[in-house]
């Protein structure tokens, strides 16, 4: 799925995946905190948008 | 009368008279030149009318979904591969199908044949792998081989896969350089580039839904484009929605698709909506070693689990 958004130009940073448990909660915070960094790291997204006029 | 159309009318006509299914599904002449449409015979006279020739393009396997009755049907290679696929998901059982095996040399795109002539074409025939096509103002002599679909000229199962007879021999199978050439063309794309280049693809499109029901794959009873609540996807024509329509019924086909190019052919606008099917057979086929359709025995790619499957996307 990843790759396919990354075909049509989604970039692949902006989609994770991830396995965590319901106790590992320090798993959660470092995967939470990777996913913010990764996408800030891109420029806003602009695609997907859909606006209602 | 072609050879092949003799043998399906001959073989079907014998399914029939010895009770052997309760109907035979097959292609009939269209309204117009190189038209055909799909019909199913229920009695002997009835398979008088079948004919088999290069315009018999789309998907049979699409009218077998959830099927009663004892079925025969005439399937080319891409067809057989549905009807594995519609067997494994448990739409069809084996032992409610007769198939007729059609080996194929590929199909013939009528777009880039008509844009050979200024006017409507008028009549059309086959001679081996010769084609003549006439229009009002002029005849031509053309090669089969150079109007095929687009995913016939990389079809590498012509034959089917799966068959209780065969209407012709065997043929042989295509030896292909590099079957994704198309996909790579995409993959080299930078991300703008990959996003301007599907806005420009589907700029077009009038979510008129042909491809969804000219596809085998989409059989369930209520598609999710239809629901109302929840609603996946909006029903207009904004960009957003009919790129999300198509993004989603592409991964919908994910390790299930034939490419047997049904959709760009039921498509009225003429948009290659296999370029999102083909990145995910791609996928299937570099990552899983998947091809979707060929073995029966085998579950669904998505439905497997193996202890060596890539999980480098997982964290």
């Amino acid at each position: 799925m990843g790759n396919l958004l990354e075909h049509m130009g989604i970039e692949k940073q902006r989609l994770h995946f991830s396995w965590i448990s319901s106790a590992e909660a320090t798993k959660f915070v470092n995967v939470a905190k990777e996913v913010t960094n990764a996408v800030r790291a891109l420029e806003p997204n602009n695609k997907f948008v859909k606006t209602l006029d | 009368m072609n050879k092949l159309t003799q043998n399906i009318r001959e073989l079907s006509s014998n399914l029939l008279k010895n009770n052997k299914v309760d109907m035979v599904i097959g292609f009939k002449k269209g309204t117009i030149p190189m038209a055909v449409s799909p019909m199913a015979a229920h009695n002997i006279e009835q398979t008088k009318e079948f004919i088999w020739d290069s315009n018999c393009g789309i998907n049979l396997a699409n009218f077998i979904s959830d099927k009663k009755e004892k079925i025969g049907i005439i399937a080319k290679g891409c067809d057989s591969r549905n009807i594995v696929t519609h067997i494994t998901e448990n739409k069809i059982s084996r032992d409610k199908l007769h198939i007729i095996g059609v080996p194929c040399t590929g199909m013939i795109d009528k777009i880039k044949l008509q844009s050979n002539f200024n006017d409507d074409i008028t009549d059309y025939s086959e001679n081996g792998e010769d084609i003549i096509v006439k229009s009002g103002l002029i005849e031509k002599n053309l090669k089969k081989s150079d109007y095929l679909k687009s995913n016939c000229k990389t079809c590498m199962h012509r034959n089917p896969v799966i068959y209780d007879e065969l209407a012709a021999e065997l043929v042989q199978e295509q030896k292909i350089e590099d079957q994704f050439a198309d996909v790579k063309k995409i993959e080299s794309l930078s991300i703008e580039d990959k996003w301007n280049y599907f806005d420009n693809l589907l700029k077009d499109c009038i979510r008129c839904y042909a491809c969804k029901n000219a596809c085998p794959l989409c059989y369930c009873p209520s598609c999710f484009v239809n629901e109302s609540n929840p609603q996946w996807v909006g029903k207009g024509q904004d960009k957003t929605d009919i790129k999300t329509f198509h993004f989603l019924r592409a991964y919908h086909c994910a390790g299930r698709c034939t490419d047997c190019g049904a959709c760009v052919q039921a498509c009225p606008m003429n948009i290659n909506v296999r370029d999102f099917t083909r990145k995910l057979i791609k996928d299937s086929y570099e990552i899983y070693g998947w091809e979707a359709g060929l073995d029966i025995t085998k579950r669904p790619l998505l439905d497997t689990f193996s202890l060596k499957d890539d999980d480098s996307f997982i964290k």
